[in-house]
């Protein structure tokens, strides 16, 4: 295999050497701390479209009820409706009319973007203050308002990532450039009759 | 003092509304041929002027107080709002960092550098926690890029929407920018073969996150620490953000504090129901990353009145996240004719570039224009083709030819022709 032994030597000395620094090898500068899991928990809340990420709990739509009342109804509207903030329920039917309304019902394309977000974010004025079982409640009530999940639903990390979106594939692909200008010079005629 | 020496009252004469055109103008209250005025001495001229550091941090000219970031309004969560740009202010291609366009999703942190950390982990050979003192020892590099938010000009899409330049435009401003290439950073701790996507978290209150592909993240992102020499200013991610040449602004995350390699994209609530733009059949579309070829006239504009007829230089503002701008054409007959604009050099790769018309207004009411074409061929189109391919309800990235009406008595309006 190879032309000459000292060439199979360099290499089986490069084979010694790597083995020996498994991962200083690609590391140019060997700046920074290396991390375990523990280290990073307190920032690892990422909750990814498969159900990756959810931690352990749970909560219904009944519990829910009340939180939502107590942490979200002041902005959010007492039945989601909107307010200072964002519409939450309702919509369905309109994204394809002249008045869209996007909430989590209408238009949300993953029930574990819900709880990724409150969990993260929300309430807005005390983010992350929530247990996990208040955000799989209120998560669950959310989408028991917007008629995805039953009153006597349980989510958890089993159970959510299961859940449907009605707008799971309402989504597309970037197909820009979608339009073609062409770079009249003379005699152009404008886009409209509107005169200046 | 008689209004020939003081610049204020004259300033107030001349300007119509808040917003001026700087101190270009000032004092330029007698119109064309009209005879001089005797000159006199300004008692500035007569007694010696402020010390040395009079500002430690220098500020602008009293005179120039009104050119500043304008909101459109209060919102009920103040932090969760935006500031623009005011363009119509300013001269060349880079935005003075305290003029530079704001949009916050949670406020504007604190953040002790010495407390923050970058955490990179994921699908990665090294799970790494970095210091800003470990991140500021890595190669560095600075580059000259606009930053836009995809919201800009989003009130035109069903019409007129905006009164000024500053708020149909001012979520756009082009700086240096310095700091760390992403891919040193992710060379540093080694990519798996089935990382594609990574998440970029800021250290905000929202914890604002957006999914970044590794294409991006290893051709030519940016961990910026510096903006315009200094240091980040709080409200541009202090003390790092993510800096991503050419694409829409909120995905250069501010404040970050975490990137996260994974298979998928993350489907964070600002990719999915935020920042997706909308179509007439009720589908969005996602990940519409790239800010496409535009172009605006800042002078004239809506924020200045013309006081008479004669000469003016139009100049504006073009730039595309496809690289660099090929060219400016001008209308000013409502585009029914076009003539090449100046470029001013550096024209340089998803930079603002600067383009200037010279131009003799004869004081008949007109629409002025400018289409931008960039290095690809790729032409500004006309509001109604954007309509036309996507309807009014896709809120963002709305890139039209803009047209600024001017009546006979000088004032300017924001129109669509």
């Amino acid at each position: 295999m190879f032309r000459s032994k000292s060439s199979a030597i360099l290499v089986a000395a490069f084979v010694v050497a790597l083995l020996m620094q498994p991962l200083a090898q690609a590391q140019n500068y060997g700046i920074g701390h290396p991390a375990g899991e523990r280290d990073l928990a307190a920032w690892n809340i990422d909750v990814a479209a498969d159900g990756a990420g959810l931690p352990k709990g749970r909560g219904t739509p009944e519990i829910g009820r009340n939180i939502y009342a107590q942490q979200c109804a002041a902005c959010h509207g007492v039945k989601g409706e909107g307010g200072l903030a964002d519409q939450l329920v309702g919509g369905k039917g309109s994204l394809a009319t002249a008045k869209p309304v996007k909430t989590i019902g209408s238009f949300w394309p993953y029930a574990t973007t819900v709880f990724d977000f409150i969990n993260r974010a929300m309430p807005y004025n005390a983010p992350q203050s929530l247990s996990a079982d208040e955000v799989y409640s209120v998560t669950a009530y959310l989408l028991y308002l917007n008629g995805i999940v039953a009153d006597n639903a349980v989510l958890d990390a089993q159970s959510l990532p299961k859940v449907r979106m009605p707008n799971r594939d309402g989504f597309v692909n970037d197909s820009r450039p979608d339009t073609s200008n062409v770079a009249c010079r003379k005699n152009c005629r404008p886009s409209s009759t509107a005169q200046p | 003092m008689s209004s020939k020496t003081n610049p204020e009252a004259g300033r107030r004469r001349f300007l119509r509304g808040g917003a001026g055109l700087g101190g270009a103008l000032v004092g330029a209250s007698l119109t064309t041929g009209v005879r001089a005025e005797p000159l006199t001495v300004a008692p500035w001229s007569k007694t010696p002027g402020e010390p040395v550091l009079w500002h430690p941090y220098g500020q602008p000219s009293p005179y120039e107080k009104n050119v500043v970031r304008r909101s459109r309004g209060t919102t009920p969560l103040p932090g969760a709002n935006s500031s623009m740009t005011p363009l119509q202010n300013l001269h060349g291609i880079i935005t003075p960092t305290g003029l530079v366009f704001e949009r916050h999703h949670a406020g504007i942190p604190q953040i002790d550098p010495d407390q923050h950390r970058l955490a990179v982990h994921g699908l990665v050979e090294r799970p790494t926690i970095f210091t800003m003192e470990d991140l500021v020892r890595l190669p560095s590099v600075s580059r000259i890029h606009f930053l836009e938010c995809s919201g800009n000009t989003g009130r035109e899409w069903k019409g007129p929407g905006t009164a000024s330049l500053q708020f149909s435009h001012g979520l756009l401003s082009c700086c240096e920018w310095t700091g760390v290439p992403l891919s040193v950073v992710l060379e540093e701790v080694g990519i798996k073969p089935e990382g594609v996507w990574i998440l970029a978290e800021g250290a905000d209150s929202a914890s604002m996150t957006r999914s970044i592909p590794l294409s991006k993240a290893l051709d030519d992102a940016l961990l910026v620490y510096a903006q315009n020499g200094e240091r980040l200013r709080p409200e541009h991610g202090y003390p790092l953000r993510l800096f991503l040449p050419g694409f829409e602004g909120n995905m250069s995350v501010k404040w970050l504090r975490r990137l996260k390699v994974g298979r998928e994209p993350f489907m964070t609530r600002e990719e999915t129901s935020k920042y997706t733009d909308s179509m007439p059949d009720g589908t969005a579309r996602q990940f519409t990353f790239l800010m496409e070829t535009k172009s605006v006239i800042t002078f004239p504009a809506p924020d200045h009145r013309l006081k008479e007829k004669g000469f003016y230089e139009i100049s504006g503002l073009a730039w595309t996240g496809r690289g660099r701008i090929k060219r400016v054409d001008v209308s000013t007959d409502g585009g029914r004719s076009w003539s090449v604009a100046q470029l001013q050099e550096p024209v340089l790769d998803r930079a603002l570039t600067r383009f200037r018309f010279p131009w003799r207004w004869d004081g008949a009411p007109t629409v002025l224009q400018s289409r931008a074409v960039d290095e690809t061929g790729y032409v500004q189109p006309k509001a109604t083709q954007l309509v036309e391919a996507r309807g009014v309800e896709s809120n963002y990235h709305f890139n039209a030819i803009q047209s600024w009406k001017v009546a006979s008595d000088g004032v300017i309006t924001n129109v669509q022709v």
